[in-house]
């Protein structure tokens, strides 16, 4: 009873060392909270945004980088706390694998859609004049060839294991191309800078919120819309005997925590899953980051100035 | 030859014949599973009664935080002494001029001016571009990782040295260590000791300490007969020999493999930072993501002249004559004017940093930046040039590689293991040919055929270009001074840059595929075929080539019938290590799209599949392996036959 009892003395005596130094409002824990950092700007923003205000709820954070599926084994274990942007059209399955443990919780939808597709340049709608549609894409495949893929168009693909299935969307929809992944996204977007460059003919995997689709002038491609059947049931869509013959799934992104940090900063928690924002404010942040060259932390402080009353509502804690 | 036959016979074979061909899956042995699966119990159900196994791995990160934080305190962040992070900082961490002082002095008192404004520059470098923060960050774990490794190499070594049993079981061991791809391990190395710079540091050691095992080894075993004859008459005991006579007569070769920890510890600055290390790989990785190359260019140069700086640094080291008089008459102070000086002045640095923000951090106002110049000198190479760089790869791929890739699959596995055994076997007898046999085996066991054929079609292509260039390039280079010294710059910065920094130029300009890779991996791979030829023509006798010279050779004539025919053993031992680099390269080129085992290692990096990745992992390290023995082996024989196996 006695050490409980001295516990909560100290913890009190603590309270008020905390009170006394100023401008610190009583939080739960003040262990730091500690925010993953992965290697995209938008990530960086949405990660900084929530940091900055849980900073001003008085927690302490502090921001880890690590790898986008490696990150789930520290979310497990609680050496990292939570992480910001999960994509349902990459991050899905590594994200039911670790909510199954049971050591790790989802924190809900940010809001922002993600968008992935096939996706060219402006300019080569001169080229191909019936773009956006596929059937059209598939009409000039041969624009879109390389010596090695000739007669075939080259679509460049996301890396392996971002899954996808664009090598059955192109089977199951009978299309003229080859699929060729790159290792990483900044391979990707390497070549797309390239082409543009070069008024070159590309057609590849770009998703967004991302700079990319800001930075260059072009549109997704449009397949048949996706529907859960297109993909689990054969029958279904264009081709009678595949799946996979539509476009691909727009999907959530959303925020993941490790399950104990629930009970030692609730209201931080809640605050996590208050969060709410949406792609034109994100992307027009990551411009003005990569594009304009401004300072991200600078960017994401006049978000704060400017928005106070949205982001206020996310701290109330009941 | 016997392989062409064996796949036109192969053709004819009957169905229930083709398993020779193409291993049947059903074959597999699951060893990636069983390896996920000890992984599994290792972290969670492994207990020795007062403590789980994680806990001790654990505990052992939790003691290496602390000289990792008192580093990170002193070089980046200052000291709050306090464990809540927000605390103000009550001592500044050293600012810039001061660090760049010390290092300079050192450098000046180890080997004079030449020395100190060399190493000076670099770090001056670090602050006129913008790269202090990120290289202090950087630099506090290089100086708490190298001290360790160091230690750590140095105690195996001895106990190698002491016990034979040991340095047998040992040696597998290194040479595992040094060819797994770090991506392999990474993943359980952060299952056991968290998220963060510990784990970053210790994957750093694992793959930077064992040189430093064998440079102990080797450096004991050198120590002249008599001197330590000469200690055991004098009376020493078993540990004072080691410590008053041995240790101090090896220490050149133990300052060689410091400095080898050096360089292979910030070799691993990228791939630390993927696992959360931070600084100057972190940049490089950021802004190569939003294809920022000047930015990633400096950042990577960066990386290169903090390395050039320690290196240069610790050779100096060894180099230094030890035996100066030293006056024991003199007052102290006069005796140490240098550190008493050096040390008030940093004193007063350091107390002004806490006033003066511009001699703690360098004005962001007076930083420079080349960013622009890269990326517009792309920019134009790809609009002007784009279309003839296409005309060379499409040559090379459609007449050279892409034949050499279908050869490679298409015959038989059995074929492959047999040629392997059958050449271990002529050029080292029966051990080495099982040795190859059964590691070959492995990887078509484990499943991984087809994909170690890609490996080895990607790698032996770009070692075929790497050794075409470097080989002849070294042969240049040690004929004539000039060149020497120019060559020496550029294999230098090859080896440190990050090669990160160039794979994305190349991606811009060839686009994604084997031909990106290729180029990579040769650029990587180049330094060592540079290297070993260099020495090894420079090592030819002398009295050999005078004499050749007195019976009226050219020196064409020379280089051709004496230099490089003595020089081979060790113009193949470059060889052997440009396959060496070649195969590390690989984890780094899946970044760009290949399909062979470095892309099975990084898709399992980014599932943290522990046993995938480290199946993969040790198939890339047995292709190494093979590769070594047979070249080794071959040298040896080489070597014997011309009687110089003593030189």
């Amino acid at each position: 009873m006695l050490s409980i009892k001295s516990k909560h003395i100290f913890a009190a005596l603590l309270a008020s060392c905390m009170l006394t130094q100023g401008a610190q409002a009583a939080v739960e824990s003040n262990d730091p909270i500690k925010l993953t950092l992965h290697d995209w700007t938008g990530q960086l923003i949405t990660t900084t945004m929530m940091g900055r205000v849980l900073e001003e709820m008085g927690y302490n954070i502090e921001y880890q980088v690590a790898d986008y599926i490696a990150q789930f084994a520290g979310l497990e274990s609680g050496d990292l706390h939570v992480a910001m942007e999960m994509w349902e059209t990459t991050g899905k399955q590594a994200m039911e694998t670790s909510l199954a443990t049971g050591n790790t919780v989802d924190l809900g939808e940010t809001g922002m859609k993600a968008v992935e597709e096939w996706w060219y340049p402006l300019y080569m709608k001169e080229k191909c004049p019936g773009l956006p549609d596929w059937k059209a894409l598939n009409d000039c495949a041969e624009i879109f060839s390389a010596p090695e893929t000739a007669p075939k168009g080259r679509y460049l693909g996301a890396p392996v294991t971002w899954g996808g299935f664009d090598d059955e969307r192109v089977e199951a929809l009978g299309m003229d191309f080859e699929v060729v992944h790159a290792g990483t996204d900044a391979a990707l977007f390497a070549e797309l800078e390239s082409a543009y460059q070069r008024k070159a003919a590309w057609v590849g995997w770009v998703y967004t919120p991302h700079w990319a689709p800001i930075k260059f002038e072009g549109e997704f491609v449009e397949f048949p819309p996706y529907s859960d059947e297109c993909y689990s049931d054969p029958k279904a869509g264009l081709n009678a005997n595949e799946a996979y013959d539509c476009g691909k799934p727009r999907g959530w992104i959303k925020k993941v925590g490790w399950k104990g940090g629930e009970e030692k900063w609730p209201c931080a928690y809640q605050a996590i899953r208050n969060f709410k924002t949406d792609n034109q404010t994100i992307g027009t942040m990551v411009g003005e980051v990569d594009l304009d060259g401004k300072k991200m932390e600078d960017v994401v402080e006049t978000w704060l100035k400017a928005n106070e009353s949205t982001w206020k509502t996310w701290t109330q804690c009941s | 030859m016997l392989g062409i036959l064996l796949y036109y016979f192969s053709a004819q074979l009957p169905e229930q014949f083709a398993w020779l061909i193409k291993y049947p899956k059903s074959w597999t042995i699951p060893l990636k599973y069983w390896i996920s699966d000890f992984m599994k119990w290792l972290i969670q159900d492994l207990d020795f009664g007062l403590f789980t196994f994680k806990e001790f791995t654990r505990s052992i990160a939790w003691l290496l935080e602390w000289p990792l934080r008192f580093a990170s305190a002193l070089l980046s962040e200052g000291f709050t002494f306090s464990s809540d992070p927000k605390a103000p900082v009550l001592v500044q961490r050293l600012p810039w001029v001061a660090v760049t002082a010390i290092f300079t002095l050192i450098a000046y008192r180890v080997n004079g001016w030449k020395l100190a404004i060399l190493v000076g520059s670099c770090f001056l470098y670090l602050a006129i571009f913008g790269q202090w923060e990120s290289a202090m960050v950087t630099l506090s774990s290089i100086v708490i990782a190298v001290p360790f490794g160091v230690f750590i190499g140095m105690l195996f070594g001895i106990l190698g040295f002491r016990h034979k049993n040991f340095e047998m079981a040992m040696m597998p061991v290194l040479d595992l260590m040094q060819t797994v791809p770090v991506f392999a391990y990474l993943v359980p190395v952060l299952f056991l000791f968290g998220f963060g710079p510990v784990a970053a540091m210790i994957a750093t050691m694992i793959y930077a300490t064992p040189p430093m095992v064998r440079l102990t080894l080797l450096a004991l075993k050198q120590v002249p007969a008599e001197l330590v004859e000469y200690g055991r008459m004098a009376g020493c005991t078993n540990k004072q020999l080691l410590w008053k006579v041995q240790i101090p007569s090896a220490r050149a070769g133990l300052m060689v493999g410091v400095n080898q920890v050096i360089m292979l510890s910030l070799n691993m600055v990228i791939i630390a930072s993927m696992i959360g290390a931070g600084g100057l790989g972190y940049d490089v990785l950021a802004s190569l993501r939003r294809l920022a190359i000047g930015a990633g260019l400096e950042a990577g140069v960066a990386i290169t002249l903090l390395a050039i700086a320690l290196d240069r640094l610790s050779q100096a080291f060894v180099q230094r004559d030890t035996t100066s008089f030293h006056p024991e008459d003199v007052h102290f102070l006069i005796r140490h004017r240098y550190l008493v000086t050096a040390i008030a002045g940093l004193l007063i640095v350091w107390i002004a940093g806490h006033f003066l923000p511009a001699v703690n951090h360098y004005p962001e106002a007076m930083q420079l930046t080349t960013g622009e110049f890269w990326s517009d000198l792309v920019k134009w190479l790809n609009i002007n040039y784009f279309d003839q760089f296409e005309a060379v790869k499409t040559f090379l791929l459609l007449n050279f590689m892409i034949p050499i890739k279908r050869f490679l699959l298409a015959v038989p596995w059995v074929v492959i293991v047999a040629m392997v055994a059958l050449l271990g076997y002529q050029l080292g007898g029966w051990r080495l040919s099982v040795l190859t046999a059964l590691l070959s085996l492995f990887i078509a066991v484990t499943g991984q055929w087809q994909k170690a054929m890609v490996t080895i079609y990607l790698c032996g292509v770009s070692v075929l270009f790497a050794t075409g260039i470097g080989v002849p390039l070294g042969m240049w280079a040690a004929l004539n001074k000039k060149v020497y010294r120019v060559v020496k710059v550029i294999i230098d910065t090859l080896q440190t840059l990050p090669s990160f920094v160039y794979l994305i130029p190349v991606v811009m300009l060839f686009r994604v595929g084997d031909f990106a890779a290729m180029l990579a991996i040769i650029v990587y791979s180049l330094a060592p075929a540079v290297r070993y030829t260099i020495h090894g023509i420079t090592q030819v006798p002398e009295d050999l080539v005078e004499a050749s010279k007195a019976i009226g050779c050219t020196k064409l004539q020379i280089l051709r019938r004496v230099q490089i025919p003595i020089a081979l053993p060790e113009i193949m031992l470059g060889v052997n290590q440009t396959i060496m680099m070649a195969l590390s390269m690989l984890v780094i080129t899946a970044l760009v799209g290949t399909r062979d085992l470095g892309q099975e290692v990084y898709i399992a990096l980014t599932k943290a599949d522990t046993g995938r990745g480290i199946v993969a992992g040790l198939a890339v390290a047995f292709i190494a392996i093979i590769a070594d023995r047979l070249i080794g082996a071959w040298a040896k024989r080489k070597k014997q036959q011309l009687g110089m196996e003593h030189v």
